[in-house]
């Protein structure tokens, strides 16, 4: 019986010694000519778990990988995660940063393990919102202070007895739980999953006349289809939000940034030039997001056609 | 047990007497205790109940943050030693799989393709199948490998198995030693077994964390979070395989002078060998299974596909990437058990066949060779031609029919979701969640006591000290809640089903693929259009447990059933008893064993799915996990939400295992 098995084996030997031949036989298939611009490496590049997140890193990725040749290695990560991955230098850049001070003091002040790319031009809100019928029926709800008049409408399984505010990924930036709290509003927070579960419940609240209050954030390719109406909390001022225990004010209006690892900055890679100077308005933004989440393409085909449109946007940020 | 059984021995009669008197016993003490239970929800509800502010953390939450930081800090000066070693380990195994990768599915530049095209490595693949398996494996790995690329995720699929093989190769290099060494002594075993019952149980999220500080982001880590939960099930099987083997094998060989190596390489291995492939095959499959969870820290393959259509809720291309990974898993689960019993059908085939064999393994090399050489040099053998298509429109129908259902049933499943919630979930999370914690506390003591017996009761107080000393009492309860009314409509799901293809063979036929595919294809995939249809919240995470756990719960039923003998059934049959009555009368009594084993399943497989849950509303600890893995404020608090659900884990198997143990003792007396 051992006799086939060692047969097996000198034949499966035998045949690895040949497939070497053959590999070193060289291929009929043409090497391909290497980048443009020379030597640009690998570009990790994180991707976070929302569509604008996807335009902006596919952008960039695509002229990265045409233009400079580099080898372009998305990474689908939560935020948190991603900052991790500049340390242990797995993660070279994150296109679209939502703020974070605790993770900018530990890893860009303390570890210096990353650095500021500059900003997108993309403006964040982020904030609660109502579907437009809830708005033109009860026109005063858009006033955070008559939220708790309206509790009862959205009531639901899931609250206890209290209002439900719909959260997003729990890996978002939110202060909700204490916003509830501190304002004393009869709500509780639930946690609905991602940005298209989000989406998914304000298309149906609209369609069915359903209440709804749930955080969402702009850029949003969505709210070209649901006009989609923002409730106000008390005006954000600076510093209103430095303690998250007692937060009690709206968030701040963000000036959404890239985050480079010092590591890939100082590798004199011409992609690290491209993301700096990379800067583009919520619009183009939410154009690539809507070929992607609407139109059903792929990143990398959206982020195609809108360069293919804009050539000349693009062109600047390779100069 | 059954009376008739009992009144035909005399001599068991008084014995089983008693037992009845004892089960009744019991069974008005259960009753008390829920009776009290309720009576003191009445009186103190909403009182301790030990509810923790969404982002508040305790003392040690806090000391188990500062541990997690303490490992990110030395890791990130690089000055830990045992991080240098953990570093050049992660650098090997990345250098392996990205090796493999190179040469199958991404370009290895300059060249624009990858060493080997899909019809080289078809062939080889093929022709390893015929090597070790023998043909019917051929033509499904042949199959199986051409549907990865006409669905679509040919590289996804090909960096799948990738990882998988490396993951199970270390699995079998670092298991198999330890599971030896388990077998042979009952100290080790001892040591090891709550260590791998913790593997097992401790939800991945929590571990996903630490490991990408130590392991950083990419292949290698996914390859260890695999292993992880990949390896207890080699141990496990390889120590069973060395105990079972016959003491008198082992005498006649030590009689023999030989010593403590030989025994093992001459004896017990040859012995164990069909037992540790099954191991090999179990710790494939447990692989496979965490094919999704590897992908939130960007490991390749299919896993990521479906994680994206989560985020996007595209349920027709999670449902293909899914359908990618059922079919890996049926291929290696046939192949390898093939693997196991090829090596027995050569050993007994005559010369001739064997010359046979020889010829036509070397004319199938010397094809492979070519196909491999063609692959190299035409473009078209090396990239895998995209049309036809067949992943595509599979996609769109998936779209389209959830897409109808959600407009047009909307109404429908809500109400059902709501309904049941308000119904069922809530008053029952009421009575777990909402009343002072101590009288929960005392109550399930004495309910595990009643159950489980002694050991039970011993697991039980120290969980729940435990799990009330990390500080999230309140969302645990909520847990339990969901793992409990979930595990109970399993257990009527599954005993329908279980006794229907458990007495019917045509049922078996039918029902038994339909649950095999169940098992294997990865819990987010059924949990996206759930989620689309229901809605984040409770009702969905725990209708997601319930499909996870069914297919375990209904062959142990159905295999309970079958079990009882023919001739019990057929003495029944002849006394004039319906069929209603046999199944109520004669199977379900006797296969009461397997029936708690069910239970003890659907319990294990509910709580670990309902930590997936956490992602799309379940909220309780697993909604604890995640948020630990995602935001870093409150690692701390989600490391104790993992350790607390291990902890409900254990506390639930411990319980039932008793209950098990007790009803077998029962079952060997009547028999």
């Amino acid at each position: 019986m051992s006799r086939t098995g060692i047969l097996a084996r000198w034949g499966a030997a035998a045949f690895a010694a040949v497939l070497v031949l053959a590999g070193c036989g060289g291929g009929g298939i043409k090497n391909e000519k290497t980048g443009a611009k020379g030597s640009c490496g690998t570009l990790n590049m994180a991707i976070n778990p929302w569509v604008g997140y996807e335009s902006d890193a596919y952008v960039i990725g695509d002229l990265a990988k045409k233009k400079l040749g580099c080898t372009v290695d998305y990474k689908k990560l939560d935020e948190q995660v991603s900052w991790q991955g500049f340390a242990s230098g797995t993660v070279d850049v994150v296109v679209e940063n939502w703020g974070h001070q605790d993770l900018v003091k530990k890893y860009i002040d303390q570890q210096k393990v990353a650095l500021d790319a500059g900003l997108t031009g993309n403006q964040g809100i982020i904030g609660w919102f109502v579907p437009p019928w809830m708005a033109k029926k009860y026109p005063d709800i858009t006033n955070w202070k008559n939220l708790n008049k309206y509790a009862s409408l959205f009531k639901t399984s899931e609250s206890g007895g209290k209002g439900q505010l719909l959260d997003g990924d729990p890996s978002y930036v939110t202060n909700d739980e204490a916003l509830v709290k501190n304002l004393h509003l009869n709500y509780k927070v639930v946690v609905g999953g991602s940005e298209a579960a989000l989406i998914q419940s304000f298309r149906t609240a609209e369609q069915q006349k359903k209440p709804l209050l749930a955080y969402f954030y702009e850029p949003q390719w969505f709210f070209n289809e649901v006009h989609l109406v923002k409730v106000n909390l008390p005006k954000y001022t600076p510093g209103c939000d430095s303690d998250p225990a007692k937060v009690a004010c709206d968030y701040p209006p963000y000036h959404l940034n890239k985050i480079v690892s010092k590591k890939f900055a100082d590798s004199g890679s011409p992609a690290y030039k491209l993301i700096k100077n990379f800067h583009w308005t919520n619009q183009d933004q939410n154009t690539v997001s809507k070929y992607i989440a609407q139109g059903g393409m792929s990143p990398a085909a959206a982020a195609q056609k809108w360069i293919n449109a804009n050539q000349s946007k693009a062109d600047a940020w390779l100069k | 047990m059954s009376s008739s059984v009992a009144t035909t021995r005399p001599s068991t009669f008084d014995r089983g007497m008693l037992l009845v008197l004892r089960r009744n016993w019991r069974t008005s003490g259960i009753v008390a205790v829920v009776v009290g239970w309720i009576v003191a929800y009445w009186i103190g509800r909403g009182h301790d109940t030990l509810v923790i502010g969404g982002s508040q953390t305790t003392n040690v939450h806090d000391w188990l943050l500062r541990q997690e930081n303490s490992i990110q800090t030395a890791s990130a000066t690089g000055s830990n030693p045992i991080l240098q070693v953990t570093n050049g380990f992660a650098t090997g195994v990345n250098d392996v799989i990205s090796f493999i990768q190179r040469m199958t599915t991404v370009a290895d530049l300059p060249r624009p393709v990858p060493e080997i095209g899909w019809l080289g490595l078809i062939a080889i693949v093929a022709w390893v199948a015929y090597a070790l398996a023998g043909f019917r494996s051929t033509i499904l790995v042949v199959v199986t490998f051409l549907l990865f690329g006409y669905l679509g995720y040919w590289q996804d699929s090909l960096d799948l198995l990738n990882i998988t093989f490396v993951a199970v190769a270390i699995c079998a290099v670092v298991g198999i030693p330890i599971g030896i060494t388990m077998g042979s002594s009952s100290i080790v075993s001892a040591v090891i077994t709550p260590v791998l019952d913790v593997m097992q149980t401790l939800p991945s999220f929590v571990y996903l964390l630490p490991i990408v500080v130590v392991f950083g982001i990419g292949p290698a880590a996914a390859a260890i979070v695999t292993l992880i939960y990949a390896i207890p099930p080699i141990i496990r099987i390889t120590a069973h395989g060395i105990r079972n083997v016959p003491e008198s094998a082992i005498e006649a060989t030590t009689s023999l002078g030989q010593t403590r190596w030989q025994l093992l390489r001459k004896v017990q291995l040859p012995m164990a060998k069909r037992t540790i492939i099954v191991g090999i095959n179990q710790s494939v499959m447990a692989a496979l299974s965490m094919a999704t969870i590897a992908a939130f820290i960007s490991g390749p393959g299919l896993g990521q596909p479906v994680i994206e259509a989560l985020s996007s809720q595209r349920v027709g291309t999670a449902f293909v990437a899914g359908l990618g990974i059922v079919l890996m898993a049926i291929m290696l689960d046939r192949t390898t058990t093939a693997a196991s019993e090829h090596s027995e059908t050569v050993a007994r085939a005559g010369r001739h066949d064997v010359r046979l064999n020889r010829v036509v393994l070397g004319v199938g090399a010397v094809v492979a060779l070519v196909l491999v050489w063609v692959s190299r040099q035409y473009l078209s053998a090396a990239r895998f031609p995209s049309s036809p298509d067949i992943g595509k429109p599979i996609q769109h129908k998936v779209d389209d029919i959830v897409n109808w259902i959600g407009i047009h049933l909307y109404s429908v499943t809500h109400a059902i979701q709501n309904q049941f919630t308000l119904r069922f979930l809530n008053p029952f999370q009421e009575l777990l969640a909402n009343t002072p914690w101590y009288v929960v506390g005392v109550a399930i003591i004495v309910l595990a006591a009643l159950i489980g017996g002694t050991r039970a009761f011993v697991y039980t107080v120290l969980c729940l000290a435990g799990i009330y000393g990390l500080g999230l009492w309140n969302e645990s309860m909520v847990t339990l809640t969901a793992t409990l009314v979930a595990t109970v409509v399993v257990m009527i799901i599954g005993l329908v089903v279980g006794v229907w293809i458990g007495r019917s063979m045509m049922a078996d036929r039918v029902i038994r693929p339909l649950l095999d595919a169940g098992q294997v294809m990865p819990p987010l995939v059924y949990l996206i259009p759930i989620l689309a249809l229901f809605g984040a919240n409770r009702f969905t995470a725990m209708l997601a447990g319930l499909i996870y756990a069914a297919p375990v719960v209904i062959k142990l039923v159905a295999d309970g059933i079958r079990g009882v003998s023919a001739t019990t059934v057929e003495a029944a049959e002849s006394s004039g008893s319906s069929r209603m009555q046999i199944v109520r009368k004669v199977q379900l009594p006797m296969a009461r064993g397997s029936l708690v084993l069910a239970t003890n399943q659907g319990l294990l497989y509910v709580l670990s799915m309902l930590v997936i849950g956490g992602l799309v509303g379940a909220g309780g600890l697993g909604l604890e996990v995640y948020r630990g893995f995602t935001q870093s404020n409150l690692a701390g608090r989600g490391l104790a939400a993992g350790l607390s659900i291990c902890l409900l884990g254990i506390m639930l198997d411990r319980i039932t295992q008793g209950a098990a143990r007790r009803s077998g003792g029962a079952a060997s007396t009547s028999s």
